[in-house]
């Protein structure tokens, strides 16, 4: 699909300053990084969540597990779709029972892939607490969702796209905004 | 484009290698689910899945009904221990009759070759083969194939051996089919009052002697001998088989060193495969069940998973299948 | 052309000459520009070129079709008594004349089957009152075709029967195929022949090979036909005088003991049927269940075989083996279907698409396998142009080409394996002892 870039809203050190204070909010807010476990949602997700838990470590001197979550299998768009999507895996090794899971998406949008997060979670066990992260929340929620620490505000219109890259999955770091072609 | 292109699963004959491998794909992740507490994935939810087996079959029924379940899929079991035909009721009839109450899709086992295939013709629902007569037994090729997979990564270049009594195994064609697909080189052995006329042009070489057919094999499969062979003059004894093809340790000093053993169940223990072999560490029978189930919520997931859009002009044949193509992708 | 010729479509006159046609003379291997004159249900003479303008007779437009004789189908299933709902005599008779067949044979395996007096005189009266094609009918040769105690060969004979098959079935067993043929010389009829060994059969339903290998179906060898056709030969040559006709040969390996028993110059005929012509077991993918038929289709080297014993004339003849079945009983799962495929109308159009067209054989040589060579192989007068014979025509157009339908078959069953084919050749009128029984759109007669 061809877009056309109109402004890059956030650069690669906007970026990595982001990640930083968010991290230092988990910390924060939870009083250190005990029972913690970053689980990013697939895709861009999970670098995100390991950068995060990177920074944990450095601020707290401790290691916090990570893990993945493919909500390929919870989607709520079935209906609508025409083929059954690839699913990836998900890995989740730890016990999450009575955790505090901080999930990690790079947009926040809709809501709905969330909401497919939370579901999927809660059939893993029953965390203590559940705590979003993500790099841009862009607005026009469907479901009410709110993110506990948010890299960005981006207030958007519906026909322009928001999207984020990163070293990990595409060679280097910046979010951009577009127009979806017409 | 990841997905598969396909409204029904009738046969492995015509399925290319990156079909075969985007099933096989899926089922690492099917896999996982069942190693999770809560077993069960919504994807399925809503879908009414009707479980037609016209054959006896506990374990594949219960495989493809677990796998139903755990994809929240609502099922639903018809056994018939003998053709509807034979009762009165055409399988026509007994199809367009459960049609009629609006299911998405139909797991068909039966005793005639071509009956799934005769289904896809007269119904909507998406048909999935779980074996119809001696033709092919698709699913259980998907998760053999699976099995040395996970073995061996990709299996281009390794030997398999299929042992047995080819001529009556749908088993067999299936794993052929799939074999050929994904570049194995497949060997058959077994008696030859038990090969099919012209089965090398499907793309495998047929050898009666075991040590030879053995020799360099990564994997052997072993398939089932029935009684009824030596009841209709196919087979001297059961003992003259167990001799001369069973798979015991003498016979497996001829395979490559980590070859392993496989069975599609039930296992005739002391007939075609040696007690100590089915229990030994090459074997992987029991991997083959769990890994079953992942495959057949990868085929059920594939192919039901999702609206595919109906197009009029399909044509089915029974090998190449050609079905509706989806008319919008969604974007990743 | 005559400007007082008429349509023919309106033909009542009981003399009269059909002008602007090309005589297809199967007897005299001719195909020539001509007229035919028909005189109180005979064929009065036969011309050369355009109706002289002195003709007595009324005179009639043939439309610049072919005329030859009336065809002869010598392998049919008419299926009543007995089996009404797959066809009646009187829609078989329908069948037979939409595709331009004037006589057919039907054979025994009625309910009751055909191995009695009463049953010969029904299927006659039948035949009579439906009015449409010539029916001879082929008794058991055995009562009811179990194979153990013959039947009366001479009072079936009288009553109106042509020859004497069990078919459906081989005859049983090499003691009762000596004495059926020793007791049908006597009595002057043939035997004809289902050719095959039931024990080489087995549970086999397609042909063994490849394709049946890949489908999953159980597969019958092709020698199994071959082994009861030997069987029967080597049985012949202790009785003198005896006539054997072998039923719907398919395999190439037959062709071979055919060609043995004719340079011997023993009296053995054979036919095939079209869809051995045209069809082989690798179009069995689509599990159509009207390609189902006894023996099964065989390989292309079969087929190649068949043809060119057709072309040096081992294999005298073309029969349909026209087997109706009900939609309920072909529309099951393949190795629950009834074998066989309804051919009488069909049968014109492939044997010119497939043995003329390819330049196989000629047209005058292609017809007179459907007309005077199997009307010889049983002995009935019929498939001649002569002067003095029964004046059966069929005018049709080589040319027309057409797609087969079921709803373009007359008979009651549409198990036709060739539904969807598209085909060269259709019959137009259709003329049984000088009157017309089928002209263009309509088919005349009582149902």
């Amino acid at each position: 699909m061809n877009i056309r870039t109109t402004a890059t809203l956030m650069e690669p050190d906007q970026i990595r300053r982001a990640v930083k204070r968010i991290a230092h909010e988990i910390v924060e807010r939870n009083r250190g990084v005990d029972g913690l476990i970053v689980v990013g949602i697939r895709r861009r997700g999970v670098p995100l969540a390991e950068r995060i838990a990177g920074y944990l470590e450095q601020i707290e001197g401790q290691s916090v597990p990570t893990g993945i979550l493919d909500i390929t299998l919870y989607r709520d768009d079935f209906q609508t779709i025409t083929s059954a999507p690839k699913v990836g895996r998900t890995e989740i090794n730890d016990d999450i029972h009575e955790r505090v899971v901080i999930l990690v998406d790079d947009v926040l949008y809709t809501g709905r892939t969330v909401r497919a997060a939370l579901d999927e979670l809660i059939d893993f066990g029953r965390p203590g607490r559940i705590q979003l992260a993500v790099l841009v929340d862009r607005g026009h929620r469907e479901i009410p969702i709110k993110a506990d620490y948010v890299g960005k505000n981006v207030p958007t219109n519906e026909g322009e796209i928001v999207e984020v890259h990163l070293e990990e999955v595409d060679g280097c770091d910046e979010v951009i905004l577009a127009e979806k072609p017409a | 484009m990841n997905s598969l292109n396909r409204k029904h699963l009738l046969g492995l004959e015509g399925w290319n290698a990156d079909e075969i491998n985007t099933v096989l794909d899926s089922a690492v992740s099917f896999k996982e689910v069942s190693e999770r507490s809560v077993k069960k994935v919504p994807a399925l939810r809503g879908k009414t899945i009707v479980n037609l087996f016209f054959e006896n079959s506990t374990r594949t029924r219960i495989s493809f009904e677990l796998a139903e379940k755990r994809l929240s899929a609502d099922t639903v079991n018809f056994s018939a221990s003998t053709s509807s035909v034979k009762k009165g009721e055409s399988l026509r009839d007994t199809v367009e009759n459960i049609e009629a109450m609006k299911i998405d899709m139909i797991v068909i086992r039966h005793s005639s070759a071509g009956a799934p295939f005769f289904l896809s013709q007269i119904v909507d629902a998406s048909v999935i083969n779980a074996g119809d007569g001696q033709h092919e037994h698709p699913t259980q090729g998907l998760l053999d194939i699976f099995t040395l997979r996970e073995k061996w990564g990709a299996l281009a270049g390794r030997k398999v051996v299929i042992v047995g009594d080819v001529k009556h195994s749908r088993v067999a064609r299936s794993n052929i089919h799939g074999l050929v697909a994904l570049d194995a080189e497949v060997v058959l052995c077994g008696p030859p009052t038990l090969m099919p006329v012209g089965i090398e042009s499907l793309g495998v070489k047929v050898e009666t002697n075991l040590p030879r057919a053995l020799e360099g094999a990564d994997a052997v499969n072993v398939l089932r001998i029935q009684l009824e062979r030596q009841r209709a003059g196919l087979l001297p004894s059961l003992d003259e088989y167990a001799r001369v093809w069973g798979i015991d340790n003498r016979a497996l000093q001829y395979t490559s060193p980590d070859c392993i053993v496989m069975h599609p169940g039930p296992m005739n223990r002391g007939v075609e495969i040696a007690q100590d072999v089915a229990d030994g560490d090459r074997a992987v029978i029991l991997e083959q069940v769990t890994n079953g189930l992942a495959v057949r919520m990868a085929v059920l997931y594939l192919i039901g998973g999702a609206e595919m859009a109906r197009d009029d002009e399909t044509t089915e044949t029974s090998g190449g299948q050609v079905n509706a193509r989806p008319k919008t992708q969604e974007a990743a | 052309m005559s400007s007082q010729s008429q349509k023919l479509s309106a033909l009542s006159d009981s003399e009269y000459i059909i002008g602007n046609v090309t005589v297809v003379d199967p007897g005299k291997d001719h195909v020539m520009p001509g007229y035919v004159g028909v005189r109180d249900g005979r064929i009065a003479f036969v011309g050369k070129g355009s109706v002289p303008g002195d003709a007595q007779l009324a005179v009639y437009d043939g439309e610049g079709l072919c005329l030859a004789p009336g065809f002869v189908d010598i392998h049919v299933h008419l299926r009543e008594p007995g089996y009404e709902y797959k066809e009646t005599i009187a829609t078989g008779c329908r069948a037979a004349v939409a595709g331009g067949f004037t006589s057919v044979a039907c054979m025994p395996n009625t309910d009751p089957c055909t191995d009695e007096r009463s049953v010969v005189e029904f299927i006659l009266k039948r035949a009579r009152v439906a009015g449409l094609a010539k029916v001879y009918p082929i008794a058991a040769a055995t009562r009811g075709r179990q194979g153990e105690v013959l039947s009366e060969y001479f009072e079936l004979r009288d009553a109106g029967a042509v020859a004497v098959s069990d078919d459906g079935f081989p005859v049983a067993t090499a003691a009762m195929v000596r004495r059926v043929l020793e007791y049908a010389t006597a009595a002057g009829l043939p035997l004809i022949e289902h050719c095959e060994d039931i024990s080489a059969t087995g549970s086999g339903f397609v042909n063994e090979g490849y394709h049946a290998t890949r489908l999953g179906m159980r597969g019958a060898p092709s020698y199994s036909e071959t082994l009861c056709l030997a069987r029967d030969i080597i049985v012949m040559e202790s009785v003198p005088g005896a006539r054997l006709h072998a039923a719907h040969i398919a395999a190439a390996t037959s062709v071979e003991q055919l060609r043995r028993a004719k340079d011997k110059a023993m009296a053995v005929t054979a036919e095939t049927a079209p869809h051995y012509l045209c069809l082989t077991d690798a179009d069995l993918g689509a599990y159509n269940t009207n390609l189902r038929i006894n023996p099964p289709i065989g390989t292309g080297a079969d087929r190649d075989a068949l043809i060119a014993a057709l072309c040096d004339g081992t294999i005298d003849c073309i029969a349909s083996d026209h087997a109706p079945h009900a939609p309920q009983e072909k529309d099951v799962e393949f190795d629950h279907a009834p074998p066989g495929s309804v051919g009488l109308e069909t049968t014109l159009a492939l044997v010119i698409t497939h043995l003329v067209r390819p330049g196989h054989l000629s047209l005058a040589r292609a017809i007179s396998l459907i007309s005077n060579r199997p009307a010889k192989c049983i002995g009935i007068d019929a498939g001649s142009l002569d002067e003095g014979a029964a004046a059966d025509l069929t005018l049709f157009d080589p040319e027309a080409e057409w797609t087969v339908r079921a709803d373009n078959l007359c008979s009651r069953s549409k198990n036709s394996a060739f539904i969807g084919k598209t085909v060269n050749g259709r019959t137009r009128y259709t003329i049984v002892d000088g009157t017309l029984v089928m002209g263009a759109k309509q088919v005349a007669g009582s149902v």
